[in-house]
């Protein structure tokens, strides 16, 4: 019995719970990227469902739902229809392995609960196996509508993922060799015992990560898959009601995903400021129920409002300056930081 | 009993997939079907405990090779392939060299019959499950094995400064 609570029920339980938290938060960024739009360009945005329009999600999802559902005559039927669910689910599936919270969180009627649904030993390579795997939703998706601009923008994808994702494994290695270990638990308890986050050690993996994060997740200013100006929506052009709002969750989920890999390897996870130092009132921020999540979800919304405002301030990159970006610059300074730091590491501790 | 029926689940789809693979008439539809045979092997290194592998067989094969398959399967003109022949009817030749390569692999079966008996109970060795899979593969890769994954990666530069070479625009002078 209690094997079935501990491996069964618990681990249900908390899946759906992230499952619905991060569908919920995927429905507020859609608000608030419209509401950081508008006050970057001194607007009010949607002001008119519900008070101060914060109903406005709800009116969009209702909407997306009644559409009509268009297949081009032309298109694939089959690969039409799975390539948002690619898109999707790895975009989901990698929550199972983020750490909300140490491993040690609380305890019901004797069940001992942790913060996250589970912690593999190689939860890093997991998490980028995984999201790596949504891109072929993209690609099949504009192949699929047979439709020019939506195999432009999917092309664009690929030559795109393909350059980013090499910089971004280049730039978490860093991180990989101060802790020791893959496992994302291990990490955020590796920068514990440190005493301080790895950003301070890692500024430049930190700031390669976050850059190739935006370019893997197709937003601005790395958005050229979708490129409205030039590509009508991209890879999507041809998507209409509940397939469109698909991808579009997968986009935003990604963008959680990426805020809380930065969070987690960079930033300390669910550690507070100083997350060594003890004082009267540092230890009282510690005894707050559910501490670690509020540090945890304070950090990630900080990333995921640096994402709003980089799309609304920074224009596009040229797809000749994408390339020359991610194989000139990023990525041979990421292998410079991992030479670096290995370096370092070896000199310092032998 | 669990980890049986994962092995056999994985191993279906991964063959039905496979057969998919080379049967199918649209060429999109093979790059599909050969994404569900990649999981699916993962998914039998998953069941034997080699998570680490499992992690790099997607990474590598679904999110490298697999994207880079699609994107050159995008550049041709699908629809023409779709009418073409598939097969090209040498049914004699390819009868041949089936039946050789049968007789290979069943030869090879043979002279290793023993090894497949398996213990009743497989356990993972005590210390994969201490140090962790990732180290361990690390280990192996850095000492016992040092020269043939040096030897690999040195085919793998070899291969890039080739592809480099190829792909340049040759200025005036050279030629």
């Amino acid at each position: 019995m209690d094997f079935a609570i501990d491996y069964i029920l618990i681990p249900f339980i908390k899946i759906f719970i992230v499952f619905n938290v991060v569908a919920g938060v995927v429905a507020l960024l859609t608000l608030a990227e419209r509401k950081v739009a508008a006050w970057i360009q001194v607007r009010l945005g949607p002001m008119r469902v519900g008070p101060y329009g914060i109903l406005q999600p709800l009116a969009d999802g209702l909407k997306l739902m009644l559409k009509e559902d268009i297949v081009p005559a032309g298109a694939d039927k089959w690969i039409f229809t799975l390539a948002p669910v690619i898109s999707l689910v790895p975009a989901f599936i990698v929550f199972a392995v983020i750490p909300f919270g140490p491993a040690d969180g609380f305890t019901i009627l004797g069940h001992k609960i942790s913060y996250f649904i589970t912690d593999l030993n190689i939860g890093v390579l997991y998490v980028l196996s995984i999201s790596s795997v949504g891109i072929i939703g993209i690609i099949l998706g504009g192949w699929a509508s047979n439709s020019k601009y939506p195999l432009l923008g999917a092309l664009r994808s690929a030559a795109q993922m393909v350059s980013y994702e090499v910089a971004l494994g280049f730039s978490i290695i860093g991180v990989l060799i101060l802790a020791g270990s893959l496992s994302l638990v291990k990490i955020v308890e590796a920068q514990k015992a440190a005493g301080f986050w790895y950003v301070f050690l890692q500024p430049v993996g930190f700031i390669l990560f976050f850059a190739c994060g935006i370019a893997e997740t197709n937003r601005a200013p790395f958005d050229l898959p979708e490129a409205e100006s030039e590509l009508v929506a991209g890879f999507h052009t041809e998507y209409s009601g509940f397939r469109f709002s698909l991808y579009f969750l997968a986009e935003y989920a990604s963008m959680i995903v990426v805020s809380c890999m930065a969070v987690t390897l960079f930033w300390g996870g669910w550690l507070r400021p100083f997350p060594s130092v003890h004082s009267v009132v540092l230890d009282f921020l510690d005894a707050i129920p559910l501490a670690p999540l509020f540090w945890f979800a304070a950090k990630v919304v900080v990333f995921i409002y640096a994402y709003l405002w980089f799309r609304w301030t920074w224009p596009r990159y040229r797809y000749d300056q994408l390339m020359k970006v991610g194989w000139q610059w990023l990525l041979p300074l990421a292998m410079a930081n991992v030479i670096v730091t290995a370096v370092l590491v070896l000199l310092l501790k032998g | 009993m669990l980890e049986l029926i994962l092995f056999y689940t994985f191993g279906t789809i991964a063959v039905v997939s496979a057969i998919l693979v080379i049967t199918r008439h649209n060429v999109v539809h093979s790059a599909a079907f050969l994404g569900a045979t990649l999981f699916a092997v993962a998914g039998i290194f998953l069941t034997l405990q080699a998570e680490f592998l499992a992690g790099v067989q997607v990474i590598v094969y679904v999110g490298g090779i697999l994207v880079l398959f699609v994107f050159v399967i995008m550049l041709i003109a699908v629809e023409r392939s779709v009418h073409e022949r598939q097969y090209n009817r040498q049914r004699t030749i390819a009868l041949i060299t089936s039946a050789i390569l049968i007789v290979e692999i069943a030869y090879g079966l043979y002279r290793g019959r023993d090894s497949l008996i398996l213990p009743s109970i497989v356990t993972p060795p005590a210390a994969a499950a201490a140090v962790g899979n990732s180290e361990q593969v690390g280990t192996a890769l850095y000492t016992s094995y040092l020269l043939p994954f040096e030897i690999a990666s040195i085919l793998l530069l070899v291969a890039i400064v080739g592809a480099v070479v190829l792909a340049k625009k040759r200025t005036p002078a050279e030629e």
